[in-house]
């Protein structure tokens, strides 16, 4: 999951990594309070989890308590390529000598981890990769031996980090390197690291992705699941423990395992139609979690028609049956179903549809994936 | 012959007195799998339906001679319970788990490449490895997978996804091909064991005759297959990637399984593959007919 700057920031806290002083704030009244209880000047920042918020407009410097009420008042409700900004972080501005770059993810090749660490910071690491990569120090981490302190100090020596933030910078990293694996990250990035006048070394951005499998261990991790964003659907979906993903197209997806769900969007596409969404059912789904996923599908207005393509392996035929047939006598299905049913107790399942007489536009079952997936698209076609 | 797994392995289950572990296990077992033990700290001398239980994977080691573990634990609990049989001298570890944290599987892997290199752990987050007819330790429905025939030709199964490994078994069912080893790597960012082990196996397994891969998108595991498979694999090959059309920057339900900064594209890894020389189908029964014609012409 991604975190929003203030969250990153927050977290980064936790590690005792430098970051400036300051608060979210849901309203320009709450923005105005923060900004007179931290000090002028201060940074109104829109809580985005897009690239480019600068170039938007959606982060402005504020001197006074009337500029503070006026970014507030603008930006909070700006739409920045197409996410609406609903949060302002406000901190304390910060006197800029240089930026840097620090971030480490996991390098799934060769299955370390990856510290990359830049003198040239605050601009896209993409951009720095592209045109200059040779400003780029990237150094592999074991993870059963960690990053200790020298180590750090040598990756900024090699990276040209000036004498004068070494230590400061050696600090940081192995405090975000202690951020990235105790506090479970995917991704831990801190761009532009920077360097102040008074030879401090300091976070002025944060980016977090946390490894959501963890969250066993994270209680502190609650509160992100409240301002995850989500669309309606997934919203709905996330609250039945479902694996979805709203996509744009017309033809509603339910399939059994992340592979064949992909692969059914994949299909779909080819024979000239498009996905409403992805939605993997898991392994060993039983009646309760089919018609679950029905009811996600049946909130979307823009799907057509259904696709239920499963392969039984620890999902059992007749559970899945079961389901569709539950699902279809509770809600009212606005669209037809069309399902491909395979694997283990794939015949128990048919018989069970077919006793459940179900009319036949309604429900139609074909016996392969593709077969299925046209019979889909063509459904999806007739509704438009 | 076979890959990694055959008629003589016998096998322990951590987790067999558990309902996943239970259900799974006995059905190996039922399949013909040397299911010869279990482990559960704290249930020795207890029995699942007559296979035995012990405290620990040493313990059941040391009265069973087993080599191969089957993990069936809670993503909180295997990690420790992987290195345990590591630790024992297993020599294969199918885990199936789904959920562990990534952090946790960087570390055992690297643990496991330090301390115990004759350790091969496969997955976690797959669903095992079956030897058609001889030995089958994970969640595949035995049946769907043909047995191989003793003149072949017979193909091997590599693939990161549980549900599309079945449906490549289904492919070949259909088709009447035999398979010789089916091996579910896994679709988790630190997978024990990489396409690149299976393939050098299969390459060298005189019953197996051709090789099909199942990727999906994500990371650059399939890049990396490519690039092995021009220099060393001379069996003939079929492919799928999953996620042709899988939106960029979302975790396609495998934590594994994402698009980042143009990376890891289905379009990339399938490219790759075609330049390598591997037939590419573009969905999974077109990368079963390829396979067919690939036969055919043995």
């Amino acid at each position: 999951m991604d975190l929003f700057e203030y969250q990153g920031k927050q977290y980064f806290a936790r590690y005792d990594i430098p970051v400036s002083p300051g608060d979210v704030a849901l309203t320009v009244d709450d923005a105005v309070a923060v900004a007179e209880r931290i000090d002028y000047p201060v940074v109104v920042k829109a809580q985005v989890q897009v690239g480019g918020r600068g170039k938007a407009g959606g982060i402005k410097l504020a001197d006074n308590v009337d500029e503070a009420r006026t970014h507030a008042t603008n930006i909070l409700g700006m739409d920045i390529k197409g996410h609406v900004v609903e949060r302002l972080w406000i901190e304390t501005a910060s006197d800029i000598e240089e930026e840097y770059y620090a971030s480490f993810t996991l390098d799934r090749a060769a299955k370390k981890h990856l510290l990359m660490l830049s003198a040239e910071g605050g601009v896209e690491i993409e951009t720095v990769a592209e045109e200059n990569p040779d400003a780029i120090v990237k150094l592999h981490i074991d993870p059963v031996d960690g990053l200790d302190l020298a180590t750090a100090r040598q990756a900024a020596v090699d990276a040209k980090i000036p004498e004068r933030a070494l230590d400061g910078t050696a600090d940081i990293l192995v405090k975000l390197y202690r951020c990235f694996t105790e506090g479970d990250c995917d991704l831990a990035e801190i761009n532009p690291l920077i360097l102040k006048p008074t030879g401090e070394v300091h976070a002025l951005d944060a980016k977090v992705t946390l490894d959501w499998n963890a969250a066993f261990r994270h209680p502190e991790w609650d509160e992100y699941s409240l301002t995850e964003v989500l669309d309606e659907r997934e919203q709905l979906a996330k609250s039945k423990g479902l694996q979805y993903i709203g996509l744009d197209g017309d033809v509603g997806i339910i399939a059994n395992g992340a592979g064949l769900a992909m692969s059914t969007l994949d299909v779909v596409n080819q024979v000239g139609g498009s996905a409403a969404n992805f939605l993997d059912i898991g392994g060993g789904a039983n009646a309760d979690v089919m018609a679950a996923a029905l009811d996600v599908i049946n909130h979307d207005e823009n799907v057509k028609s259904i696709l239920i393509n499963i392969f039984g392996g620890i999902t059992r035929g007749e559970e899945v049956a079961k389901g569709i047939v539950e699902a279809m006598g509770r809600v009212d299905l606005r669209a037809p179903i069309v399902i491909r049913l395979d694997g283990t107790n794939a015949e128990e399942g048919r018989q069970i549809i077919l006793d459940a007489g179900i009319a036949a536009d309604k429900l139609i079952s074909k016996p392969t994936m593709l077969e299925a997936a046209r019979e889909a698209v063509a459904l999806a076609g007739k509704g438009n | 012959m076979a890959i990694f797994v055959d008629e003589t392995t016998k096998v322990i289950v951590q987790g067999l007195t558990g309902g996943q572990g239970k259900y799974h296990g006995l059905r190996n077992k039922a399949y013909g799998t040397q299911i010869v033990g279990g482990v559960t700290p704290g249930k020795s001398g207890q029995d699942v339906e007559g296979i035995p239980i012990f405290d620990s994977v040493a313990d059941a080691v040391a009265a069973t001679g087993a080599t191969a573990s089957f993990v069936v634990v809670p993503p909180k609990f295997a990690p420790a319970a992987i290195l345990e049989a590591a630790e024992a001298g297993i020599e294969i570890v199918v885990c199936i788990t789904e959920g562990i944290p990534a952090q946790d599987e960087a570390r055992v892997y690297n643990t496991l490449v330090r301390d115990h290199p004759n350790t091969r752990l496969l997955g976690p987050n797959c669903p095992g490895i079956i030897s058609p007819g001889k030995c089958n330790i994970g969640i595949t429905a035995g049946e769907i997978a043909h047995l191989p025939s003793a003149d072949g030709p017979n193909v091997g199964i590599v693939s990161r996804s549980g549900t599309l490994t079945y449906q490549a078994l289904y492919e070949l069912k259909q088709q009447g091909i035999g398979v010789s080893t089916c091996v579910g790597i896994g679709g988790d960012p630190v997978p024990g064991t990489n396409f690149i082990d299976c393939l050098s196996e299969f390459e060298a397994d005189p019953e197996t005759h051709a090789i099909m891969l199942i990727g999906e998108i994500g990371g650059s595991a399939e890049e990396e297959a490519a690039e092995y498979i021009a220099a060393n694999v001379t069996k003939p090959m079929s492919a799928y990637i999953a996620g042709v059309t899988a939106p960029a920057g979302k975790k396609m339900g495998h934590a594994g399984a994402i698009v980042s900064g143009g990376k890891g594209t289905a379009q990339g890894k399938m490219d790759a593959l075609a330049a390598a020389g591997v037939k590419v189908g573009l969905n999974p029964t077109e990368a079963g007919e390829l396979m067919a014609d690939i036969v055919k012409g043995l």
